[in-house]
This record gives structure tokens, C-alpha cells and sequence, in this order.
């Protein structure tokens, strides 16, 4: 047995293609919802002398993994591994309370509702499919099915957005008494039919961006919240322990098309296609994926530049020779970072330039070591 | 051979009026190379001549006309290269003017041909290009025979591309060219027009022998700067070196010294024998002086050692190019390089980046200023950071300048001319619509894209030429550009007061857009001595971070901060602000774009 104690499942299936959207996602075809999960099944059943015999957290990402048909969704469900934390996305509009009970009863534990916004005018923008309403019915649903972990997330910067439009959502949010708050600045890929329909109004809400960020930190953490990473808020003790796995570098199995696992010094992302995914297990074989080897030095780099993301100390001699020990210093005078113990940890004002405070704490690269293009 | 048998002359063109296809033409008809040898051009050895259509380096060559030895002797077109242009000229009896048919004659070709009539050469007009729809030969044999002074009936029309009438302009170099006068029996002397540096034998000399001759083995010196060597070999050009045992009065060769260094063999100079030597040089050397200075830094800093052996080889054909080491706060470790002038540095630049392949920062060209301190101190400066804050008095050198343009510009060259603190010295139609005009102009008015804009003024018909005549006392300051309160050596300049304030606004204006916010405020000021003259501010960034970051994210996401880090390289860091480079190139050709 091995000890990967997360698991991830990639549920690509919505019922509509957000226009801003850039995951794997697979639209309608609700005939192959089963064969799917057949397959993803299969798959975890391949890999599954990698994960340890007890898991810490399960993730079941999208797509929209509640639009999966309700019987598949409880097969799946049934299927797992348990594990202290199972957490699921759901879209607004597929929370019924009957969906939510079937989740309750299926083990789930944390649900991370895709609110995005509360203004309706916004959410037709984002092409969303759930107003305002259905984002607070679905929320009622999960706490009557005693779901006490919830998740909303919101986005910013959303073409015709204005801060007073972002104050609200946050108001509306904290109105709801989410246990866990994700937020993020809408990023919209150019060369997409959402840019290219926003252009002129997206830059406008780039110019914005940093109030809005500064806004939600403001709001968040003046209500309760504990801003525990770069994008992500939470009640004492709520913190989303499947996340902070990334970001603490632990290793991680993902499983269905396009998801990405960690593990050792091999980082491996199954292809996109679903035909192909489908066909290679239903004949017993592992889906087509692209390897990535990483080095000590590279897990190093990658614990820094996502330990530097939380609220608590980084242990610089988990990371040595991954960062510049003159940084430390100057980033020290700027007043973007703190030493505390033997690690080191981002002021507020650091944290806002999170981006930046990593680039200039990190080492030079090795120069034999070229940096890969993507 | 006698010395009535022999004819030396040279050709005097503007850039693109036929020079090199002519010599070609000559080379073909006088069966000095077959055609299969023929390559276009054959005079112009360097990729860089070929591609800009001038020659940078005079070379000479033989060839045989109806039993005459004819030299043709290949001079440099270009405006930075003056002095080794009339040395060239003075190593001839006379030398064809070429004129494009369409064209007419050009501002360079009037100050050559002045050069060549100075010189007592014997002019024969020619107007080349005759073949070309739009050219008007009778025009430009007019103007030609007003400037020569002869009848239009004695300028030769040709077509050098097609080779009407080339054998013409050979029997009027035999006819009218006056052959060498010298004396056989002399001490030897030979007038070197140019040397060129070969990588196994060393600096060869292009000598024109003026009295007595010189052997094979002989021991030689200069006159001027006194090195002493054996000739290992001397012949003619053919134009491959042709090795002969001597060269005698009135012959054009080269002599190979075995000397190392170009700097030993000015051109100009005189060659004479150490056994039986001359007891005076011939006329005219002079020690050339560079009139233009910029720093010459490398982009990627690592290259400094590649730059050092570039600057080193290059100098071994120029001897005109002078460089010392310069550390910039700003830019690191480079070389602050002495030219002829602005076409000089373009070409050193060009070939630094092309044959050694080395990626530059050039700051922006200063003149060589002459400064007295209050303390009484005279110095000259060649480089605004040297500039002293004791002031008594800043001398800048002028120019003389002459344009040539078709009269309808002159209304706009005259605005652009007094915009650059220039003083009308006069003006005269040489024909009905074209018109000289001179002006006396600041060099350091005229480094600055002067070129650019005189041709964007004139559509590109205007055609310039100039001679440093002076050194004027000006209201010259250093301005430097501070940033967070530092000064960047690198972009301080020297400037005229009244166009201080205008210039720090735009420098201090196009910092601020071009360097990114950093994680604090940053002041951009431009200031003369402690007087701050134009001021902004880059405000601090507020937020940088990378949205969200999950299992699927991490590995683009490190990649991405690992290309920012990689980016970080390509920043000069000065004080805390880090600087990309683009900012510098961006301010240091802000004059290139607007002024």
C-alpha cells in the first residue's frame, strides 16, 4: 500500500459551458455519465495501491458534479473511500433538497457551492444558470440536510462590476454564514469567446482589480473570517483540508480526464479526451497522460511559492537553496514579510503582493536548468 | 613602367549613383577578373558595405587600358569619413565625378569633388544611370559643368549597368587624366591612404608611391609615428593581392608590414626607407580625432569579455575607433567609444551586433565638450557624467554643414536648423530648383537624429555633408534623471539650458510608463545640479498574486513565477528599483521618436 492520503475525482459534466470557464468540461451527454464513472472507477481501482489504507480528504471536482445523474452520483458515492473530509462542488441549480440528503447520506461532509455572485445582471454575464434566489435555496437545502460546512465562492472583476456591486456580494455572502469563502478575480484566457465579447470592459476591471482584492480582505476579515490563503477565507478550524494539502506539498492521486496527481518525484495529468479515457480503462488500461518529473529542487520551489500563499509560517529548512536568503532581508525592510521561528511568513501588505514577494524570494535558477515554456 | 604610362584615379559618387557597378564594369571590360570571377561589387568586401550599398574601407585597384596601367582607387562615401576620403583623393592625379541621371548631385559628392578640386585633381564629369525612364541626363550634365567649369558637351553619359559608354569614360581617364609626376631617383616616399588588418600577416598598408621605390625585404618606417618594420611583401590588387618584386613612383599597392598593431600605420602618414630616407613627409597628415562618444554596454552582462575582443578586432581596421572601459551604476561594465561621427558609430554598432553577434545598449551620443572650471581646470569631457559642477565656461564643437534639396524644402530644413541652435551662413540655387544651403550648427544639435529628420522633412531628398569648424562657448548643463533620489549615470546628459526642462519632462514622463510599479512609490525627477526640473511618480502596486492555485494549477503556475524570476535577470537593479531594460532603450531613443 502506498500513502497518498487525497484523492481527487474530476466530474467534467455541466449542463453549460460557462463562457469564462477553463476546465475540463463536457457538456450534455448524459448517456456516458455511467460509462464514465465506470471508468473512473476503474481507474481509482488501478492506482489504488498508491493511496493509504485510511484517507484524509476526498475532493470530487468539476465540471458540475452535481449535474452527474443522482443514481451514478450515489453509485460514486458508495464507491469511495472514506475519509474525514468529502467534499463536493455543486453548481446552485442542481441543489434540490433531495440532492442534498443524497449527499449527507453518501458521506460527504463540505459542499463548495459555485455562487459567484448575487447580482443577477453579473451572473447572466458569467452565464451562470442559478439567480440569486437559487444560490440561497441551494444553500438551505445543503444546512437542512446537515451539511455544517459549506463553501461559497464569489468572483471579481466581472464585466460591469462596480466595488459597490462586490460589496454587496460580500454582504449577501456573510449574510448566509458560510463556514468557508474562496474569491477570485475573474480570469478571463484571451483568444476566448468571453474576452473577446468583454474586451474593453475587462481591462477596465483590471485597472479595478486591487481594490476589489483589497475590498474582500477588508470585508472578510472585519466579519470573522480567517484569511488563511491568498484566495481563501474560513471560520476557526474550517479550513478546506483537501486545499491546504496542495499547499502544504503533500502528494495527491487525482483520477478522471484532465486531473492532475502528485506523487513522489512524479507528477503525471490525464488527457482531456473523454472517448479515449473511457476506452483505455473499459479495456483495463491506464488513460493516455502526460508525465512530469519533479526534482527535490522543484517540490522545494513549488513549497515555497504555495507556502507563501498561507497565514502560517513557512519552515525555511523545508525549502533551502529554493530561495535567496538576501530577500528574506530586503523583502523584511519592505515590510512585505515577518520572520517567525525558524520560518517566515507574509505581512498583510506582502500578501497582497504575494505574487511579486515570491518571485523576489525565490532562488536564482539553476542554470543548467532551463525554464520550460508553456 | 614609365610614369607617363600610368594613371591614377578615383571616383566620387554619392551613395546608390552607380560607383561600385561602374568599378565592376571596368574590372569586366579591362579583363581583369573573367566573368565567371565578377561578383557584384567586387571592391566592397564586407557583408555590412554590401548590404548598406557604401564603401566603409578604400581599397585600389590595377587594371590595363590600351597599355596604360590604370589604378582606380576606392574612396569611402560617406560623411564621417572625410579625412580618409581626401587622403584617397590625394593619392590620384584625378577622379571621375559620377552623378545619377535623376538624381543630381548630392551634398557628399559636392564636398568630395571640392575635396578633389582642392587637391589640383583633374575632374572628368560623368552622368551615370542614362538608361532609367525618369532620368534627365541634360540636367545633370549641366549642373555637373557648372561645377567643374567645363562645357556640358565634355561630361560623359553612360549607363554603367548596361556598359554604354564605359569604355568612353576608361579612354578619358587615359586622355585627359594627367599621369603621376615624380621623381624615380629620390629617397623613397609613399603615402599611405588606408591599411586593413589581416589575421595572419598582419596590418597591411594601401600605399600610393610618390618618389623613388620600394623592394621586397626593404627596411621601412613612417615618418609621422616613427615604427619601423620589413616589408615582408608588397605588389598591386588585381584585385586579389598580385605580389611584385617593387613599386615605383607613381604606382598604387600595398605592402605588407607584419606589424600588430593598425594604430603604428596612420593614414596619412608617410612611408619612407630607413637606409636612404626622405628628409621631409609628404603633405597633410594629420592625427584624426573621434568627435562623437557613447557608452557600449552589453544587454546580458555576462558578455562584457565577448564585447573587450569584439572592440579589439574591430579596432584592427579602425584605427579611427577609440574605447575605454566605463562602469555604469546603470548598466554595468562596457565601453565608452570615441567615432568620426554618427554614421561611424551606426556601423561599429551593426557590426558588433552582426559579425560578433553581441546584443547592445548604447547610451545617447555625446560630442566632445571642452570645459574650464571655475578652479581654472581645463578638460575635455567626453561623457555627461564626467562633467564637472564647477562651471566656468562649456565649448561645443560646430559644424559647418551643407544641404542640398529641392527648393520647395528649404522653407522647412531652415525651421529645422534654427530649431537646432543653427546659424544661416549662406545659400545658392545651383540650378533652378535645387538649392545649397549652409548652415553653422552644433554637433551636438546634429547626433541627436538630425539625419531622420532632415530626411522625413525633405522626403528624403535632401542630401547633408559637414566639417567640424569650431568650438563655441554654449549655456550647455548636465541634466541627470534620479530615480528614488539616485541619479542613473546612463542617462545623464548635456544639453543646452533652453531645451533642458522640455527634455527632462519627457524622459522623466517616459520612465514612469516604462518601468513597472515596484512594491513602493517611486519618485522619477530630472534635475539640473540639486534643482529638480520635472517630476512623477510611479506609484507601489497594490496587488500581485496569482488568483487561485489548486492540484491541477501548480505546475503552470510554478512555471509562470519561474519565467518571472528568470525575467528578474534581464532588470538592473538600481538602489531597490529594478529597472527592465527596455526602460533604458525606450529613453535612450526617445529621440529617435519624438523631439
Amino acid at each position: 500500500m502506498g500513502g497518498i492520503r487525497h484523492l481527487y475525482l474530476h466530474l467534467p459534466f455541466c449542463a453549460h459551458r460557462c463562457g469564462y470557464c477553463d476546465f475540463v468540461t463536457v457538456v450534455g451527454r448524459r448517456e456516458l455519465h455511467g460509462r464514465y464513472l465506470d471508468a473512473l472507477l476503474a481507474e481509482l481501482e488501478l492506482e489504488r495501491e498508491l493511496l493509504a489504507p485510511e484517507l484524509d480528504t476526498v475532493y470530487l471536482g468539476g465540471g458540475t458534479p452535481t449535474f452527474t445523474e443522482a443514481s451514478e452520483l450515489e453509485r460514486l458515492l458508495a464507491a469511495l473511500p472514506g475519509a474525514g473530509e468529502v467534499t463536493v462542488e455543486a453548481n446552485p441549480e442542481t441543489v434540490t433538497a433531495q440532492l442534498a440528503r443524497l449527499l449527507r447520506s453518501g458521506g460527504v461532509t463540505r459542499v463548495s457551492l459555485g455562487a459567484q455572485s448575487f447580482q443577477p445582471g453579473l451572473l447572466a454575464v458569467l452565464e451562470r444558470q442559478a439567480g440569486p434566489a437559487a444560490v440561497r435555496r441551494a444553500f438551505y437545502h445543503l444546512r437542512d440536510a446537515s451539511i455544517d460546512n459549506i463553501s461559497l465562492d464569489l468572483v471579481y472583476g466581472i464585466p460591469g462590476q462596480s466595488p459597490s456591486d462586490l460589496a454587496c456580494d460580500l454582504e449577501e455572502a456573510i449574510a448566509l454564514a458560510p463556514e468557508h469563502l474562496s474569491c477570485y478575480e475573474l480570469e478571463a484566457k484571451p483568444g476566448t469567446r468571453f474576452t473577446r465579447a468583454h474586451g474593453q470592459e475587462l481591462a477596465r476591471q483590471a485597472e479595478a482589480m486591487e481594490g476589489y482584492f483589497e475590498l474582500v480582505v477588508e470585508t472578510l476579515v472585519g466579519a470573522g473570517y480567517r484569511w488563511y490563503e491568498t484566495a481563501n477565507f474560513c471560520r476557526e478550524g474550517r479550513r478546506a483540508r483537501h486545499n491546504l494539502a496542495y499547499w502544504l506539498g503533500r502528494d495527491y492521486l487525482g483520477v478522471g480526464i484532465g486531473a492532475v496527481s502528485t506523487a513522489g518525484g512524479l507528477r503525471w495529468r490525464n488527457r482531456p479526451g473523454l472517448g479515449a479515457y473511457v476506452a483505455a480503462l473499459a479495456a483495463g488500461r491506464r488513460p493516455p497522460r502526460e508525465l512530469e518529473e519533479l526534482g527535490a529542487d522543484v517540490r522545494r520551489r513549488e513549497r515555497l511559492m504555495l507556502g507563501l500563499r498561507l497565514d502560517e509560517p513557512l519552515r525555511l529548512d523545508e525549502v533551502v537553496g529554493a530561495f535567496d536568503p538576501g530577500a528574506v532581508g530586503r523583502l523584511e525592510r519592505l515590510g512585505l514579510l515577518e520572520r517567525r521561528g525558524n520560518g517566515v511568513v507574509l505581512t498583510r501588505h506582502g500578501r497582497l503582493l504575494g505574487g511579486g514577494a515570491t518571485v523576489e524570494l525565490l532562488a536564482e535558477m539553476p542554470a543548467n536548468s532551463p525554464v520550460a515554456v508553456s | 613602367m614609365s610614369l607617363d604610362r600610368i594613371r591614377n584615379f578615383s571616383i566620387i559618387a554619392h551613395i546608390d549613383h552607380g560607383k561600385s557597378t561602374l568599378a565592376d564594369r571596368i574590372l569586366e571590360l579591362t579583363e581583369t577578373l573573367s566573368g565567371r570571377e565578377m561578383r557584384e561589387q567586387v571592391l566592397d568586401t564586407m557583408e555590412l558595405e554590401r548590404e548598406r550599398g557604401i564603401t566603409i574601407k578604400a581599397q585600389a585597384v590595377r587594371v590595363s587600358w590600351r597599355g596604360r596601367q590604370l589604378n582606380l582607387i576606392d574612396t569611402p562615401g560617406h560623411v564621417d569619413f572625410t579625412y580618409e576620403v581626401s587622403r584617397a583623393l590625394q593619392a590620384c592625379e584625378g577622379a571621375l565625378l559620377l552623378v545619377d541621371a535623376a538624381q543630381g548631385i548630392q551634398a557628399q559628392t559636392l564636398a568630395n569633388a571640392y575635396l578633389a578640386i582642392e587637391n589640383d585633381l583633374e575632374i572628368v564629369p560623368v552622368v551615370n544611370k542614362i538608361d532609367l525612364p525618369q532620368a534627365d541626363p541634360d540636367a545633370a550634365a549641366a549642373e555637373l559643368a557648372d561645377l567643374v567649369g567645363c562645357d556640358p558637351n565634355d561630361v560623359l553619359r553612360i549607363s554603367a549597368k548596361t556598359g554604354e559608354g564605359v569604355a568612353a569614360v576608361l579612354d578619358a581617364v587615359v586622355e585627359r587624366i594627367p599621369p603621376p609626376e615624380g621623381d624615380p631617383a629620390a629617397p623613397g616616399r609613399a603615402l599611405i591612404f588606408d591599411s586593413a588588418y589581416d589575421q595572419y600577416r598582419g596590418v597591411v598598408a594601401f600605399v600610393r608611391v610618390v618618389h623613388g621605390s620600394f623592394r621586397s625585404r626593404e627596411r621601412l618606417r613612417t615618418m609621422a609615428t616613427e615604427t619601423a618594420f620589413e616589408v615582408e611583401e608588397l605588389g598591386f590588387f588585381a584585385p586579389q593581392r598580385v605580389p611584385a618584386p617593387a613599386l615605383a613612383a607613381g604606382e598604387v599597392g600595398y605592402v605588407i608590414t607584419g606589424l600588430k598593431d593598425v594604430s603604428c600605420l596612420r593614414v596619412g602618414d608617410t612611408i619612407t626607407s630607413e637606409a636612404r630616407p626622405a628628409s621631409e613627409p609628404l603633405p597633410g597628415y594629420k592625427d584624426v580625432k573621434p568627435m562623437v562618444f557613447a557608452g557600449l554596454f552589453p544587454s546580458d552582462s555576462d558578455a562584457y569579455p565577448e564585447l573587450r575582443d569584439a572592440l579589439a578586432k574591430l579596432k584592427l581596421n579602425d584605427a579611427s575607433l577609440s574605447y575605454e572601459p566605463e562602469t555604469s551604476q546603470a548598466l554595468g561594465f562596457g565601453f565608452r567609444c570615441g567615432f568620426l561621427g554618427l554614421l561611424h558609430l551606426d556601423i561599429v554598432r551593426e557590426r558588433l551586433e552582426r559579425e560578433f553577434d553581441l546584443d547592445l545598449i548604447v547610451t545617447a551620443p555625446t560630442v566632445a565638450y571642452r570645459v574650464t572650471t571655475k578652479g581654472g581646470e581645463e578638460l575635455e569631457v567626453h561623457n555627461p557624467s564626467e562633467m564637472p559642477d564647477d562651471l566656468l565656461e562649456v565649448q561645443e564643437p560646430y559644424i559647418r554643414a551643407s544641404i542640398i534639396l529641392p527648393k520647395e524644402y528649404v522653407g522647412t530644413v531652415m525651421e529645422l536648423n534654427q530649431e537646432r541652435r543653427g546659424d544661416f551662413h549662406h545659400m545658392e540655387y545651383l540650378s533652378e530648383d535645387r538649392v545649397l544651403v549652409v548652415y553653422d550648427l552644433p554637433l551636438a544639435e546634429v547626433v541627436y537624429d538630425y539625419y531622420d529628420q532632415l530626411k522625413s522633412r525633405t522626403r528624403g531628398y535632401a542630401s547633408f555633408d559637414y566639417d567640424v569648424t569650431a568650438f563655441r562657448s554654449g549655456e550647455l548643463v548636465r541634466l541627470d534623471v534620479l530615480l528614488a533620489g539616485d541619479p542613473v549615470d546612463a542617462l545623464s546628459l548635456i544639453i543646452h539650458r533652453d531645451r533642458a526642462y522640455a527634455r527632462g519632462k519627457a524622459l522623466v514622463e517616459r520612465l514612469r510608463a516604462e518601468i513597472p510599479r515596484q512594491f513602493f512609490d517611486v519618485p522619477v525627477q530630472a534635475a539640473i545640479g540639486s534643482r529638480v526640473i520635472a517630476r512623477e511618480t510611479i506609484k507601489a502596486k497594490r496587488k500581485d498574486v496569482l488568483a487561485k492555485c489548486y492540484g491541477g494549477d501548480i505546475s503552470r503556475k510554478r512555471k509562470l513565477l519561474e519565467k518571472q524570476k528568470e525575467g528578474k535577470k534581464r532588470m538592473r537593479q538600481l538602489g531597490a528599483v529594478e529597472v527592465p531594460q527596455e526602460a533604458f532603450l525606450a529613453v535612450l531613443n526617445l529621440d529617435g521618436e519624438k523631439r
